[in-house]
């Protein structure tokens, strides 16, 4: 990159950049970069990088001192529910967007769960247009079956045609196996993953939290473990068989990690995903009856936090994304049975990341930045998550020192619906750019 | 620095037990006897008094005078206004109330809002030929039109200053005091 | 000594001390029942508010009169769940009323953790009558109550609680209330409605009933619910009255001068043969008799107004 040749190049040119970030710790995990270094932007795409002295000449329109700070590839999130169409009173894709530029995602994935369903063409369309006004990328998964039912496949080509990245049902499983093997096989044609929300219906049915001695002293019907993990041993054995791609959404459990690894070893293409309240809580936040602890798969043990945080050091999870989640106060303030599953994250997602994984050793800068930038860009066949020339400029600038306590009444959401309210957090996003343009602050 | 304490002895063991052989003698003398009488005292002190007062009454008259106590916290009418709510004791009235004299006995006359919960407490019990008071001592400053029909000593005393009775059973020995601060 | 809190949701996390306080305070309230005119005046102005999203015939009463007999005013307020779900939410419910003038809250729901909600949107005394499977901490002072009252003690004892513990609120209090004062607590059910780690309650664990009746003073006969064989969790009734139900034979393996409670309603010959339920060592009228008394000491520990003590 501080390529001699290329940078007299540049040095001729009588061009004045759009945008210079300069003097920033710049992270990339693809090229394994990791140096102080300067960021030249033109046209949205990445120009140059370089390390400072060389290219002190070079001028700029607007430039951003980065120094103390961190320059990463703009943050993916590959899993998160904009409510779009639907239920606008809790998110749009406007509203997702801006939350999710405040968190430092250039990028977001929207779940097909919508109100109805994205599980045709035209849905997916509607989705797009939508996110033309939005200020980060969207990019959306389609439903696996017609309705979300679980019984007929959606049409997957036109959904892939249409621009979908991975399919899914989430929210719910599929249910049926044979459903499942088709879609895992059908979807080879397009190398398309499929995003599975392991959870089998018959044994978490009534349950509200995870299933252990929390939920026994305070009488709730539990969520047992195994409701999570014999749908991820099922869905690893027909990703075995048929030779499909399965992504395993918001793994929460020790034996789902211990599954994935062990499949992982034996080659079946395999990857998953863990939520920042996965490895941040427990069980015992539910003991104050907080709704906002209540989430799909459920806060297990401390015992699976830990399985949860070797599984991310370890490198058998390959992501972390948000599951953000919105829902109206009018939902959430309501008896605990009754209260809807989901949290918000879009904004605390980056906080939690470095307050529970880089600064407790869990993870490197790197390796942490990998699980939000270019696994995720991988699994779903992206262009972002990469800081490298000719790229699109989706970069996140965070000052990792910068100390702040979580208020959720200041969310950029609509929703408000956060059990981390008053907790404070380390590592704060400074900038968000998306295609060259600083759309956050 | 503490406050300086006073304390002055205005009743000594043996003037109680004079003042309780008085009061006695005119709970026979104005009932005419002591026919179908009963004596209840209020927790805690007047439970030990109303029991001296009754077996002075049974050696003057040679009857057995039935004897309950009475805790009047649930009568009380300061019961919402109090942070910490009183313990509640037990009240014993091993008699029926209906149609008897009822001798109430307690140690310390002071608002008589005490009195008034005791009277209504008694009421609830049935409905009695007559109720009169017994009490060691009246301090005065009543807070409500009620009155003592026997009482041991009057002392005068100011609102600030307090009265404290030692009997025996509770205390160790017999004694009224004026304590001023 | 007083009441640390001015609610009472649950025994889990009070001491001895809170708890033998209650007890006390209920022996007066027992007495003033045998009374002639059984009411006193010691509420009077307040206003309880009895809210029943649940049926309950004898707890309901059991409040009812306990708050009569203080002289509060009451309303009593019945909803089912399904019908409240479609209109306005619970919240709304109890800040209209509570928008009333109202002091306390006595509440009644099948969810876990409601009244705990309800102190979040209140400034009333919340008093638990029963939320879901977590607790129901009348009827386990009552139980102790009970138990005290003949034994003249707790501790030491050795208390059974057989039958359906995973759905049972009853179990769950008086596990904490007995441990607490020092009791030796087992439970006992089918192994499907075990909760989850419920050993750690500092408890004994036993499917085989015969094993756990031995050497226990006090048996604490749970009702077992029809709807439990609908959910798969037993195959029949039969079966567990076979296996589980309370009957005079297995009486014998009890310590003498025993008790037998049940906390009702009763399925007569289901976890209990009528025998045992009206035999000579059941206390179960006696339950419901305190019932009133320990109701009304709660009302009166938590009706505490906000001047000073003098």
């Amino acid at each position: 990159m501080s390529n001699p040749k290329k940078k007299k190049e540049i040095l001729n040119q009588p061009l004045e950049f759009e945008l210079a970030i300069l003097g920033g710790r710049v992270i990339d995990p693809e090229s394994r970069f990791d140096r102080i270094a300067d960021i030249f932007v033109h046209d949205g795409l990445i120009k140059e990088i370089s390390s400072r002295k060389t290219t002190t000449r070079i001028g700029a329109k607007e430039v951003i001192d980065a120094k103390g700070k961190i320059v990463v590839p703009g943050l993916i999130d590959m899993h998160a529910h904009l409510r779009e169409p639907g239920r606008e009173d809790e998110e749009t894709i406007y509203t997702g967007s801006c939350s999710a530029v405040a968190g430092g995602f250039t990028s977001v994935c929207c779940m097909p769960n919508t109100e109805p369903p994205i599980d045709n063409q035209e849905a997916v369309k509607f989705v797009y247009v939508k996110a033309k006004e939005a200020k980060c990328k969207i990019v959306c998964v389609g439903a696996v079956t017609k309705g979300e039912k679980g019984e007929e496949l959606t049409e997957i080509l036109d959904l892939v045609q249409a621009g979908v990245v991975a399919i899914s049902d989430d929210g719910k499983p599929v249910s049926s196996s044979q459903v499942m093997r088709n879609a895992l096989e059908y979807c080879k044609m397009f190398n398309l993953p499929i995003i599975s929300h392991c959870e089998d219906l018959n044994l978490s049915s009534g349950g509200v939290m995870h299933e252990g001695f929390v939920s026994t002293s305070l009488g709730m019907n539990g969520i047992p473990s195994i409701a999570e993990e014999v749908m991820v041993a099922r869905d690893l054995k027909l990703a075995e068989f048929t030779g499909g791609r399965v992504h395993i959404a918001h793994v929460s459990t020790q034996g789902s990690v211990d599954l994935i690894r062990e499949a992982k070893k034996r080659g079946i293409k395999v990857t998953c995903e863990t939520t920042p309240h996965h490895f941040t809580l427990t069980d015992e936040s539910v003991k104050t009856f907080d709704t906002n602890a209540k989430v799909n798969p459920p806060l297990r043990t401390r015992k699976d936090v830990e399985a949860i945080k070797k599984g991310l050091k370890d490198g058998t999870i390959d992501s972390i994304a948000t599951d953000h989640a919105p829902h109206s106060v009018e939902e959430k303030e309501v008896e605990f049975d009754f209260a809807p599953f989901g949290m918000v994250g879009l904004e605390t997602a980056f906080g939690l990341v470095v307050t529970e994984l880089v600064n407790k050793k869990i993870l490197t800068w790197p390796q942490a930045i990998a699980k939000l930038t270019i696994n995720p860009s991988r699994i779903l066949n992206l262009k972002g998550g990469r800081i490298k020339r000719d790229f699109p400029a989706d970069l996140t600038i965070i000052d990792p020192k910068a100390s702040w306590i979580v208020n959720p009444s200041q969310f950029k959401s609509k929703s408000k619906n956060s059990p981390f309210g008053g907790k404070k957090l380390r590592g704060r996003v400074c900038y968000t750019i998306v295609d060259g343009k600083i759309v956050f602050p | 620095m503490p406050k300086k304490i006073k304390t002055v002895l205005v009743m000594d063991a043996k003037t109680i037990e004079r003042a309780l052989i008085r009061i006695a003698h005119e709970i026979v003398e104005k009932n005419k006897g002591a026919e179908n009488m009963a004596v209840i005292g209020i927790k805690n002190r007047g439970e030990y008094l109303a029991q001296r007062v009754a077996s002075l009454i049974e050696k003057i008259e040679g009857v057995q005078i039935p004897v309950g106590l009475m805790d009047i916290t649930l009568y009380r009418d300061d019961i919402q206004t109090k942070l910490e709510q009183p313990l509640v004791q037990k009240t014993e009235i091993p008699f029926d109330v209906r149609d008897r004299v009822i001798i109430l006995v307690d140690d310390v006359l002071f608002t008589g809002r005490t009195i008034r919960a005791a009277l209504d407490q008694i009421i609830d019990f049935g409905r009695p030929r007559c109720i009169q008071l017994a009490v060691l001592v009246d301090r005065g400053h009543r807070e409500l039109p009620i009155r003592a029909d026997y009482v041991g000593k009057n002392i005068p005393t100011a609102k600030s200053e307090r009265v404290k009775v030692k009997i025996k059973e509770v205390d160790g020995e017999d004694s009224v005091s004026i304590v001023k601060h | 000594m007083k009441l640390r809190s001015k609610h009472l949701l649950g025994l889990e996390g009070m001491t001895k001390e809170e708890i033998t306080l209650i007890l006390d305070t209920a022996e007066p309230f027992k007495e003033i029942l045998e009374r002639p005119i059984r009411i006193v005046p010691t509420l009077r102005g307040v206003t309880v508010v009895n809210l029943f999203y649940e049926p309950s015939t004898r707890t309901r009463i059991s409040f009812e009169l306990a708050e009569k007999r203080l002289s509060a005013e009451v309303i009593s307020f019945s909803a089912t769940t399904s019908s409240v779900k479609k209109g306005e939410t619970l919240k709304d419910t109890v800040r209209n009323i509570e928008a009333m003038k109202i002091d306390m809250v006595v509440v009644r729901h099948q969810c876990s953790g409601v009244p705990y909600f309800l102190t979040q949107c209140l400034d009333s005394s919340i008093i638990n009558a029963g939320d879901g499977a977590h607790e129901h901490p009348t009827q386990a002072l009552l139980d102790l109550f009970t138990i005290r009252e003949k034994y003249k003690k707790i501790r030491g004892l050795k208390v059974v609680i057989v039958g359906d513990i995973k759905y049972s609120r009853v179990a769950r209090s008086d596990i904490w209330g007995f441990t607490t004062m020092g009791a030796k607590v087992a439970v006992c059910g089918p192994t499907t409605l075990l909760p989850y780690e419920i050993e750690k309650m500092g408890i004994e664990v036993h499917h085989d009933v015969d094993e756990a009746l031995e050497g226990a003073d006090v048996v604490n006969v749970l009702r077992i619910q029809l709807e439990r064989q609908k959910g798969g969790f037993l195959p029949s009734l039969r079966e567990y009255t076979n296996k589980f139900g309370i009957n005079v034979d297995r009486l014998k393996r009890l310590n003498e001068n025993f008790t037998i409670m049940h906390p009702g309603p009763i399925n007569r010959g289901v976890e209990i043969t009528p025998e045992v339920a009206d035999g000579p060592y059941s206390v179960i009228l006696n339950q419901v008799t305190n019932g009133v008394a320990i109701r009304m000491a709660v009302l009166y520990l938590l009706s505490g107004g906000e001047g000073k003590v003098e």
